[in-house]
């Protein structure tokens, strides 16, 4: 066994195509290469579409999709779903479904800004820091809370969880209705609203976007050289060297890429404006340019143009979140135990209560982690729109189902992975939000959203009976 | 060779009663005790075992024990109750009626954790493993190998699952695959691994050749022996007769739930033992349970 490290790859090495070697020694899921193809697909059709309804046949990047405004815009408008599907996964993986998260976020959302407007800020007034620390915390308990009943009448009344959450999805609206009775609550706590990403410097700004990349990518190559410094250490099959390095480069540069994108996309001009006068920045002279993104003076007025002062978002604070989620659910479902039963009741429930897993708590955990996040969606969503209403997750647990379903999780329990459905979330608002730059009918967008949601099961169909 | 002579000594005891029992058996329908190897307190007693399911009852006062070092075949029909009844004592079912004693103390099993913690080891029929996740995941499943962090420890998982694999299976390679895509061998293999390697004082094993060739048959007949030396007692669950004759010392035949009888693999012939599972009658070589037919027994 001890020079096991290359003959163990086995004797299928020697007649493999360059293709499947590349394949089996980077370990890239030739599934997810596919999805981001399809995603960058996406992105180009629209981007030139998009180009051509503005009278521009300049091709790619001639459009309006491929901006850092219109990226940066939908990964905003992608965090919430996003996030709450990472929850879908496991739960789904699990042979578990939620359909109540869209209600569940209404009514968190709900409760939260009644706590908000009508509870806290009569007793400690508004702007009192103390206000968004206690909602966010209300809304996230409250999230975990109505998740473990779900999970807690899931597993030992053994009602199945569709029946369950479709009764949730009823009852939570219903309860959101009635507490906001039928209202918008608003207007919610000033640094509350930072978490939706849609006010002034609800973002990171320029230096500490590239200071997080940097560290970003130092992780990345930790990451690979700590992995192959393991292998080596109890000598197990290595990767061959340059598949490390491609997959340091690929992971690096993809970081950056990103972070060069977020970093373009500057503030909106009138924000500059009024920044720039609440904290006496001198605003330079220079000359009007309707089209630039920096303000400066021509004259007396202010105006916009292609040089003066301008700002840069950087991530934004939901994005953020959701990166944040994205990791530690992926730590969770990879590096736990907690993640590992989770894999492992959905392979085989029956072994894995004879393997001594408490299968029935497990449940109650994945429901009330599921609760947990659709609590952070909660505050995203109703930051973002600075109002809670009842109808504010409408919808929401089938886009969260389809996000995770076309991110490749299998309804039939024990495949999926954390990134594929953050992917699909990206994917499924791409599409969403490219077919209102298109100026499409909203109507069309789900009929777009619903075929994708049955093709992307149908390819996956096509791709593991080949596979098999 | 002493150790064959001492099993003869073993087997002549049956014609005179057991004086050196410490606990004396008080269920009915329960003659003079087969012993081998002259010890006293069994591993394992299940004494007066039921457990029904509806109105069926799949285990009816059943009673069997086993000895350190010793294996014991189960024997029977489908649906006699031999499942079931291992069942009970792996922690899968819970039992209705009866007591489990461990070297003479009684224990609760309420659930497979129970079973594990005391060194009861099952392969199951089904081999029961999650087919989506790796080798090393099965055979750890449940006790996974911790970092100082309080993380999986992946690395070490797969480290041990390379030097047990390797003792059982040494040509086995494919660690990073899921066991759903392993050969029906392979499978088994990883599920006798996960069975052996916790240190088990008690191995349940529930027709473990039921997936294999002749070679790994061969290769599990020289694990049990293995198993043997160590002192561990096996329970052996097989529809097959050879198996039982090669590899048990002593048989417990089952039919509707009940124990037809018990007998050392040598005072019996084949076609006593097919006589008794089918039938029930139970041979003059046998000690009947409270399932014998009654004429014939007496």
């Amino acid at each position: 066994m001890s020079n096991a490290p290359q003959s163990s790859q086995g004797p299928a090495l020697q007649n493999e195509g360059p293709v499947t070697r590349f394949f089996r020694a980077t370990e890239i899921n030739a599934r997810m290469l596919g999805m981001l193809a399809a995603l960058v697909l996406i992105w180009c059709v629209f981007d030139i579409a998009s180009g051509i309804l503005r009278g521009n046949f300049g091709g790619l990047l001639g459009g309006s999709f491929l901006t850092p405004r219109n990226l940066w815009t939908l990964l905003v408008q992608t965090s919430s779903i996003a996030i709450m599907s990472t929850g879908m996964v496991l739960l789904i993986v699990m042979r578990q479904l939620d359909l109540s998260v869209g209600s569940m976020l209404s009514l968190v959302a709900v409760s939260g800004a009644v706590l908000q407007v009508f509870k806290l800020v009569p007793v400690l007034g508004v702007g009192h820091p103390a206000i968004w620390i206690i909602a966010v915390v209300a809304c996230i308990a409250l999230g975990t809370l109505i998740g473990a009943l779900n999970g807690a009448v899931v597993a030992y009344a053994r009602i199945p969880a569709f029946i369950v959450t479709l009764g949730g999805l009823l009852a939570y609206s219903g309860l959101a209705f009635y507490l906001a009775r039928g209202e918008t609550v608003a207007p919610m706590d000033k640094t509350y609203e930072i978490f939706g990403g849609g006010i002034t410097i609800s973002w990171l700004g320029p230096f500490w976007s590239w200071l997080l990349a940097g560290v970003a990518c130092a992780a990345i190559v930790f990451g690979i050289a700590n992995g192959r410094r393991q292998r080596l250490r109890f000598k197990f099959p290595l990767r061959p060297m340059w598949a490390e390095v491609f997959l340091a480069a690929l992971g690096t540069a993809a970081v950056l890429g990103t972070t060069l994108v977020m970093n373009s996309y500057p503030w909106p001009f009138k924000l500059i404006e009024n920044y720039a006068k609440a904290n006496n920045v001198v605003i330079p002279p220079g000359v009007e340019d309707r089209d630039g993104n920096a303000i400066c003076m021509a004259g007396e007025q202010v105006v916009r143009c292609a040089d003066g002062l301008i700002y840069y978002t950087g991530f934004s604070v939901p994005v953020l979140i959701a990166m944040v989620v994205g990791l530690l659910m992926t730590f969770l479902a990879t590096r736990t135990m907690f993640g590992r039963y989770v894999y492992a009741i959905g392979g085989n429930p029956e072994a894995a209560e004879l393997a001594g897993i408490n299968t029935k708590f497990m449940i109650v955990k994945g429901f009330a982690l599921m609760g947990a996040l659709v609590g952070i969606s909660s505050i995203i969503s109703s930051a973002r729109l600075n109002a809670a209403t009842n109808a504010l997750g409408g919808l929401n647990e089938l886009y969260v189902i389809a996000a995770t379903v076309i991110g490749g999780t299998s309804l039939a329990g024990g495949v999926g992975t954390i990134y594929g459905a953050m992917l699909g979330a990206l994917m499924m608002q791409s599409i969403i939000s490219g077919m209102s730059l298109l100026n499409l009918p909203a109507a069309f967008q789900n009929i777009v959203v619903g075929v994708v949601l049955v093709f992307a099961v149908y390819l996956d169909q096509l791709y593991s009976r080949r596979v098999k | 060779m002493a150790k064959t002579s001492a099993k003869k000594a073993a087997s002549k005891k049956l014609v005179t009663p057991v004086k050196s029992r410490k606990t004396p058996l008080a269920v009915k329908g329960r003659g003079p005790y087969v012993k081998p190897d002259g010890r006293d307190t069994p591993l394992i007693e299940m004494r007066d075992i039921s457990i029904a399911f509806g109105g069926i009852k799949a285990v009816d006062h059943a009673s069997i024990d086993l000895y350190p070092g010793e294996v014991v075949g189960l024997l029977g029909h489908n649906g006699a109750g031999k499942s079931t009844l291992i069942k009970v004592l792996s922690g899968a079912y819970k039992r209705d009626h009866g007591q489990i004693n461990i070297n003479g103390d009684e224990v609760t099993i309420n659930n497979p954790r129970d079973a594990k913690a005391l060194g009861i080891e099952t392969i199951y029929q089904t081999l029961a493993l999650a087919d989506n996740v790796d080798a090393a995941a099965n055979l750890y499943l449940g006790r996974e190998l911790k970092t100082s962090f309080g993380t999986l420890d992946d690395v070490a998982m797969e480290s041990e699952a390379r030097k047990v694999m390797g003792r059982l299976n040494p040509n086995f390679r494919r660690f990073k695959e899921p066991v759903s895509k392993l050969s029906g061998g392979q499978r088994q293999s990883v599920a006798i691994a996960r069975a052996i390697h916790f240190n088990a004082r008690i191995l349940i094993m529930d027709e473990p050749t039921a997936a294999l060739g002749p070679q790994e048959t061969a290769q599990v007949g020289e694990l049990i022996k293995q198993l043997k030396d160590e002192g561990i007692g096996i329970f052996l669950i097989s529809h097959d007769l050879h198996d039982v004759f090669d590899l048990a010392d002593r048989l417990v035949v089952m039919k509707n739930g009940r124990v037809v009888g018990t007998a050392n693999v040598k005072d019996v012939t084949k076609d006593e033992v097919l006589g008794m599972i089918i039938a029930g009658k139970c041979p003059k070589g046998a000690v009947p349970g409270p399932g014998a037919l009654r004429d014939v027994a007496a």
